[in-house]
């Protein structure tokens, strides 16, 4: 079994134990994928993790877009920004950093 | 593309089958194509919507978090039977306190949840495309 810093991923890297998510953890999976992490990508991670938190559910992209926009403004609130920052889709690629599962829905 | 009109009919308690789990995770799904979505909670399928879930003594998920987001993916429209609930001894106090944010009135929170009799349920059951039941 694959594993990033010591913690257990599945097959597309995701992590399998939530728990084990640490900041270390989401640059060094950003490195692997060729991205170095910025306040901009904290802001979508951390987005992510809270919204689990209340609703253990990852939001789509659509809900995502929408309240980022809402939270970070207007000019952040839209795909070609997140996708700017996760060009594997912030869903998908966002979760993955925040120690997320697959968002429900993505494909 | 034609937006249709989507009933999910959810009529198990919540836990002890996957019924409830599942139709929530095909409604957030076919959230994303934007259509006309409602949901109806009857039977024992209104236990999956009371407040104060726990599920500490059966070792499974508590997943009813996850019904406050549906406003997030624009699904407003809950349908409860106020039949179902009086069977309970229920009412809608102990359900959790669903909500939106109206786009079109400022962003103003309103309840998603409607009781309604078993009459107008199957009244809106008639008028929609598609029914799926749970």
């Amino acid at each position: 079994m694959a594993d990033i810093l010591g913690a257990e991923v599945d097959e597309e890297g995701f992590l399998v134990n939530l728990g084990d998510w640490t900041k270390e953890i989401a640059e060094e999976m950003a490195k692997g994928d060729n991205i170095e992490l910025t306040e901009e990508h904290w802001d979508v991670i951390n987005f992510l993790r809270d919204y689990f938190d209340e609703y253990q559910i990852a939001p789509a992209v659509r809900v995502l877009t929408k309240a980022i926009g809402k939270q970070f403004g207007k000019e952040k609130g839209n795909s070609k920004y997140l996708y700017a920052l996760f060009p594997y889709g912030p869903g998908k690629q966002g979760c993955r950093f925040a120690g997320l599962p697959k968002p429900t829905g993505c494909i | 593309m034609s937006t249709k009109k989507f009933m999910y009919l959810n009529r198990k308690a919540p836990y002890g089958t996957v019924y409830a789990l599942e139709s929530l995770e095909v409604v957030l799904i076919a959230a994303a194509f934007e259509q006309d979505v409602s949901l109806v909670f009857i039977d024992d399928g209104v236990y999956q919507i009371v407040d104060g879930q726990n599920t500490d003594g059966i070792g499974m998920k508590n997943f009813s978090k996850a019904y406050h987001a549906l406003g997030d993916y624009d699904i407003n429209q809950l349908y409860v039977s106020a039949e179902s609930l009086t069977e309970r001894g229920l009412s809608v106090d102990d359900l959790m306190p669903l909500v939106y944010e109206d786009e079109d009135d400022d962003w103003a929170e309103k309840p998603s949840i409607k009781v309604v009799s078993n009459v107008e349920i199957s009244k809106i059951m008639s008028e929609q495309d598609v029914c799926l039941s749970f």
